[in-house]
């Protein structure tokens, strides 16, 4: 990593722990919100938070590779998450996820080479009246059919075309609610 | 922000205006306003139905350490496979489920209030936190609540980051301390020795909104429904094959059979009560009462059809766990493991009776054997499919499974 950047997340993750605080119990909101704004928690941003709130960075590296929600590995801009769970696999999910992966061109718990998005799958999502259900950053799609997938794609994409026209992509952290990206809305299929 | 409606019967929150509840209770002396719960007969509403009142009397006796402070948390972390009810309650009842928080804080002499919020359900934190902030504006969080002098109260919210184990109240805790969400050994409780070592009660979040009904609506109107051992109403997530899936209310006491008819699911070959970890029920066994005296839920119904592979939903059901095993506990870890991998071995076609015994014993051991309550209900949905559809089971062919040999 440049140096120039390792200083600029040391910056960041300082912001962090002045906010939620310098004790054990703001370990996950830090590293949640590391999560939202670099899409991973690095090695080195382990290390820094380590190094801020006095632990061994080995007991930071043990929570994230705790919580399905943190990765060290870099996801994509947008993390799809089909439910694989057995209300929707009745409401077939099989073939929503082959379709997300010909539209993406990768299998689940790949990222694409653009890092734009990562596709996963996860544990019940509280919608199994509306099966298949995905959730994509903090958006939900209920009740999904293979041929909406293009659709729920093509929104997200959207969004990096209206980036386009902003030179930086914002790197400081920010509350996931914050990221650009689709409006909160819970489509209703 | 189209919302998710997904309720299917009207509700009895659905009458209960803000700030009623909440008013009533602060009427009351701690002592009376513990005892108030106590004769509604309310028990928890997360699965495993202990007497809130009782919890909050533990909690209320606990000492605090110096400097320290008692806690509320809302456990919202609805990881159950099926269950969807305490989104429904948060996305439209939230100002019930506060102050319910708020009247525990109350009764057990808290400060602090966390909720819990599942990572799942980050759509739904800045609609949660606007409501705090007007329950602020409101004077119903902050100092002096409700003008009474020396009561204060917040609530904050914490998200969870994608781990069903941290539903078990232990497991929240340590994950709320920064720490992987690993149970704890119980005794001591949380009531005693919570987060940060102090008092803390954990309740779920239709618990708490109850506690807010009870006090709108009286003890008395609560318990006047459900049965004996199992008062009032309750919310059921209904999910599977059936015409209306939702959230249902419905005194308890009700039969499978009741449920199934107002679902319109009569014709199921089974109802999984309870979640992954519940109980997988036969069509021959629909008299059974949802009830803690009979099969005690946390409200979530999944409902499968006649034409429904019933091995390939224990296969589901195995996977989740494996999945969601903490790791702390052998017999949780590895029996997770080896139960799948039967699973595996039935659908081909190769497992042998003996086998499959031996495998029911694993499971017998599971339950006695693990720390916490993830393992020891992990093999019940396998078991109980064991039981009851052994022809489905065993005997399938190679081919059937779509293998050559
Ligand atoms: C693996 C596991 C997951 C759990 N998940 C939840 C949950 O998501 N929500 C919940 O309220 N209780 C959950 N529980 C039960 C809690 O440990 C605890 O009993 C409950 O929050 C108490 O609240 P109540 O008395 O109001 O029901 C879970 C228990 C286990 C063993
Ligand atoms: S029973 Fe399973 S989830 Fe519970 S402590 Fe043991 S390994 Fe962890
Ligand atoms: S089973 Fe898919 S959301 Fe619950």
């Amino acid at each position: 990593m440049l140096v120039g950047s390792q200083q600029k997340l040391q910056d960041d993750i300082r912001a962090l722990v002045e906010r939620h605080g310098r004790t054990r119990d703001a370990l996950l909101p830090i590293l949640q919100d590391l999560q939202a704004a670099q899409s991973c928690v690095p090695d080195f941003a382990m290390q820094v938070v380590a190094d801020e709130l006095g632990l061994h960075p080995a007991e930071v590296y043990g929570v994230v590779s705790f919580y399905a929600f943190l990765d060290h590995r870099p996801r994509g801009r947008f993390v799809m998450r089909l439910c694989r769970t057995i209300s929707c696999e009745l409401a077939r999910t099989a073939p929503v996820a082959r379709q997300l992966e010909n539209e993406l061109g990768i299998a689940f718990g790949e990222t694409t080479r653009d890092g734009r998005f990562t596709l996963e799958w996860a544990a019940c999502l509280g919608l199994c009246d509306q099966g298949p259900a995905l959730l994509v950053n903090d958006r939900v799609y209920t009740k999904v059919t293979p041929d909406r997938v293009h659709a729920i794609v093509e929104d997200c994409r959207k969004v990096f075309g209206a980036h386009a026209a902003q030179p930086s992509a914002p790197s400081a952290p920010v509350h996931p609610a914050a990221h650009p990206q689709p409006a909160l809305a819970a489509a209703k299929g | 922000m189209t919302v998710i409606d997904s309720r299917k019967t009207p509700l009895t929150f659905d009458s209960i205006a803000p700030g009623v509840g909440l008013a009533a209770a602060l009427k009351l002396s701690r002592s009376d306003l513990i005892a108030t719960v106590a004769a509604s007969n309310l028990r928890g509403r997360g699965g495993a139905g202990f007497p809130t009142a009782t919890k909050w009397n533990l909690a209320a006796a606990a000492k605090v350490s110096e400097g320290e402070c008692k806690f509320v948390v809302c456990n919202a972390d609805e990881g159950e496979p099926g269950t969807f009810k305490d989104r429904v309650l948060l996305t439209e009842y939230a100002p019930l489920v506060f102050e319910g928080m708020t009247i525990a804080a109350r009764a057990i002499g808290a400060t602090r209030g966390i909720l819990y919020l599942r990572g799942e359900y980050v759509y739904l934190r800045p609609p949660l936190d606007a409501e705090l902030a007007r329950l602020r504006r409101a004077g119903a969080l902050g100092r002096n609540i409700g003008a009474l002098a020396g009561f204060d109260f917040d609530i904050e919210i914490r998200m969870g980051a994608g781990a069903y184990v941290c539903g078990e109240e232990t497991a929240l805790i340590e994950s709320l301390e920064g720490q992987r969400g690993e149970p704890r050994n119980r005794p001591p409780f949380p009531v005693d020795t919570g987060f940060r070592d102090q008092p803390t009660v954990v309740n779920n979040v239709e618990t708490l909104a109850t506690v807010t009904a009870i006090f709108a609506n009286g003890p008395e109107a609560f318990r006047a429904l459900g049965s004996e051992r199992s008062a009032g109403f309750k919310l059921f997530s209904v999910s599977g094959d059936c015409d209306a899936p939702g959230v249902y209310e419905f005194p308890l006491g009700l039969t499978l059979r009741e449920l199934l008819e107002k679902v319109g699911g009569t014709n199921a070959k089974a109802v999984q009560v309870g979640g992954a970890s519940g109980v997988c029920v036969p069509a021959k066994a629909f008299d059974r009462r949802l009830a803690f005296e009979d099969v005690a839920t946390g409200g979530s119904i999944i409902v499968f059809g006649p034409h429904r592979d019933m091995l390939a939903v224990a296969k589901n059901f195995m996977e989740f766990f494996r999945e969601e095993s903490c790791g702390q506990c052998t017999p949780c870890r590895e029996g997770n493991h080896k139960l799948l991998e039967g699973i595996l071995m039935l659908e081909r076609g190769e497992c042998s009776t003996a086998y499959l015994r031996e495998l029911c014993l694993l499971g017998e051991t599971m339950q006695l054997a693990s720390k916490c309550g993830l393992g020891q209900s992990s093999p019940n949905a396998f078991l109980s499919i064991v039981e009851h559809f052994p022809e489905e089971v065993l005997g399938r062919s190679f081919a059937a499974a779509g293998g050559e040999r």
